[in-house]
């Protein structure tokens, strides 16, 4: 063939294929060592994993898009550090899925809110926000403290981040639902919140 | 990371490197059989593909693309365990507890190594720590009369303390008291404030819905608003004070609290969860727990001190 580059200029399914191949390329040099990376698999000394409680308020903090507005991923610069403590280390997310680390900050990160404010203060905000903080934009989640918790799903929820690697033990999982049902979703959320970021010690 | 993953990264990294050039030079090459600036035979609406070469800036711009490229994997780490010939990083990510952080940052800013985060917090330190050490060497109601220490306590209460006691530092909602009117529950010299901050606080008023009942309860409510020169009913005015015994373990004989306990003063008609009736009777039948955070360990003693001079000259001033 007197032109082969003619023949990717002509043919779009075989140029689709060659361009995957060639992004490919990247994901196998940036993100696949990364899975077998002890460092990024090991977890920080004081990690355990989530309560069943705390469980059911990280997928409210997801069902209620807290995601879109709050990252919790404090980047290794002074002045993110002397806001929010401690930059992130991979090792407290070892058995995050999916993680919450966000991209947005309309609202401040909180990958370190835990027990940075009493639970009586994240109640009231969550009510309404501007009952402690005049300026907020943030809306009020009145309905958390309505809705409760009838724990239907949270066995399974363990069993699956069980399978992926959070160690959780029989117990923890036979006394889920005696441990969420009737909360409300006001104090999963809370419990949720108050533990984020605590576990590097 | 280990040896392998090394040489998988740098292999795939250096062989698009390599692939890269080598496809540029095929692509400068002319080996379509038709002389250069000829027409390759396509006329497509008028406009007429010819066999010209890619343009010159742009060959060079992708030449130096890739000298660039292979100069930033020399000097930084980018293939697998290679730590580059500069050496930075940009923080201590391995670690696994505050200590080992605290150590390991350490280090870097007395070995001087090229650690971003080591250098700005290096940088900061030489910078704001002999200001702060000065401050902390003055007594708190001094400081309070120095403008730029009230300036930096200000900007740290703005981002430490407003959540809950307000930009404006008057309280908000129920349980997060006012700064500014020189009410303090647990003192109001520098020093106590201080401690305050330090370790924080834990407030416990327990619930009396269980030994009192309703109207034992409203007898109490009716004497404790009485103290603050609220009209009530005499009468449960009258059989509320025999029941204040109780209270006055905390709250003293005469109701003016006790700031070793934290033990609001129910006498000056400030109420830090509310003073209306219903209020007053739900703090009775059920309790409250105000929670102050201890602010050491996050601000640290040098900075506490100086947001203290702050607060305490929040009720100086008028």
């Amino acid at each position: 063939m007197k032109n082969p580059h003619e023949l990717l200029e002509k043919n779009v399914g075989l140029l689709t294929v060659l361009i995957l191949v060639a992004i490919s390329f990247g994901a196998m040099a940036q993100i696949l060592p990364l899975m077998f990376d002890q460092q990024a698999l090991e977890p920080v000394k004081g990690l355990r994993p989530y309560t069943a409680l705390e469980l059911e308020g990280r997928d409210l903090y997801i069902r209620e898009g807290c995601v879109g507005c709050h990252s919790q991923m404090i980047r290794p610069f002074r002045s993110e550090t002397e806001r929010y403590g401690h930059y992130s280390v991979a090792g407290e997310s070892v058995w995050e899925r999916p993680f919450l680390w966000g991209s947005k900050r309309t609202g401040p990160d909180l990958a370190r809110v835990g027990q940075r404010y009493s639970d009586e203060w994240h109640r009231v905000h969550l009510m309404n926000p501007r009952n402690v903080v005049p300026e907020s934009n943030m809306p009020g989640y009145p309905w958390l403290s309505e809705n409760t918790l009838d724990g239907e799903y949270i066995v399974k929820k363990m069993e699956v981040n069980r399978m992926l690697g959070m160690p959780y033990e029989d117990e923890d999982i036979a006394g889920a639902v005696a441990a969420v049902k009737g909360k409300t979703e006001m104090e999963a959320l809370i419990a949720y919140l108050q533990q984020l970021g605590t576990h590097l010690k | 990371m280990s040896m392998f993953w090394t040489i998988w990264i740098s292999v795939i990294t250096l062989g698009s490197i390599l692939g890269c050039f080598l496809l540029l030079r095929w692509c400068l090459s002319n080996d379509t059989g038709v002389e250069e600036g000829a027409s390759m035979g396509h006329v497509f609406d008028g406009i007429e593909e010819l066999n010209n070469q890619l343009p010159r800036w742009w060959t060079i711009l992708f030449y130096i693309c890739i000298v660039w490229g292979v100069a930033y994997l020399i000097l930084y780490p980018g293939l697998g365990g290679y730590k580059g010939v500069l050496g930075w990083t940009s923080s201590n990510q391995g670690v696994l507890s505050l200590e080992e952080s605290k150590l390991a940052l350490q280090k870097d800013i007395d070995d001087g190594n090229y650690n971003d985060y080591a250098l700005q917090i290096k940088y900061a330190n030489e910078k704001f720590d002999p200001i702060f050490a000065e401050y902390a060497k003055t007594p708190i109601e001094l400081l309070a009369e120095n403008e730029r220490a009230i300036q930096v306590g200000q900007r740290l209460f703005l981002q430490n303390c407003a959540q809950c006691h307000g930009s404006n530092a008057k309280g908000a909602a129920s349980g997060f008291p006012n700064l500014t009117d020189n009410d303090w529950l647990y003192g109001g010299s520098g020093d106590k404030i201080k401690e305050t901050l330090i370790l924080g606080r834990r407030g416990a008023m327990p619930g009396w819905l269980g030994s009192m009942g309703e109207d034992g309860v409203a007898e109490v409510v009716a004497y404790t608003l009485s103290l603050s020169g609220r009209d009530v009913d005499l009468g449960l005015k009258e059989a509320g004070k025999a029941r204040f015994v109780i209270c006055s373990a905390c709250h003293g004989i005469d109701g003016k609290g006790n700031q070793i306990l934290g033990a609001p003063n129910l006498t000056d008609n400030i109420w830090l969860y509310g003073g209306n009736k219903k209020t007053v009777t739900q703090t009775l039948y059920y309790g409250r727990n105000g929670v102050m955070p201890a602010f050491k360990e996050t601000l640290g003693e040098d900075k506490v001190h100086v947001v203290a001079a702050y607060v305490y000259s929040l009720s100086q001033s008028k």
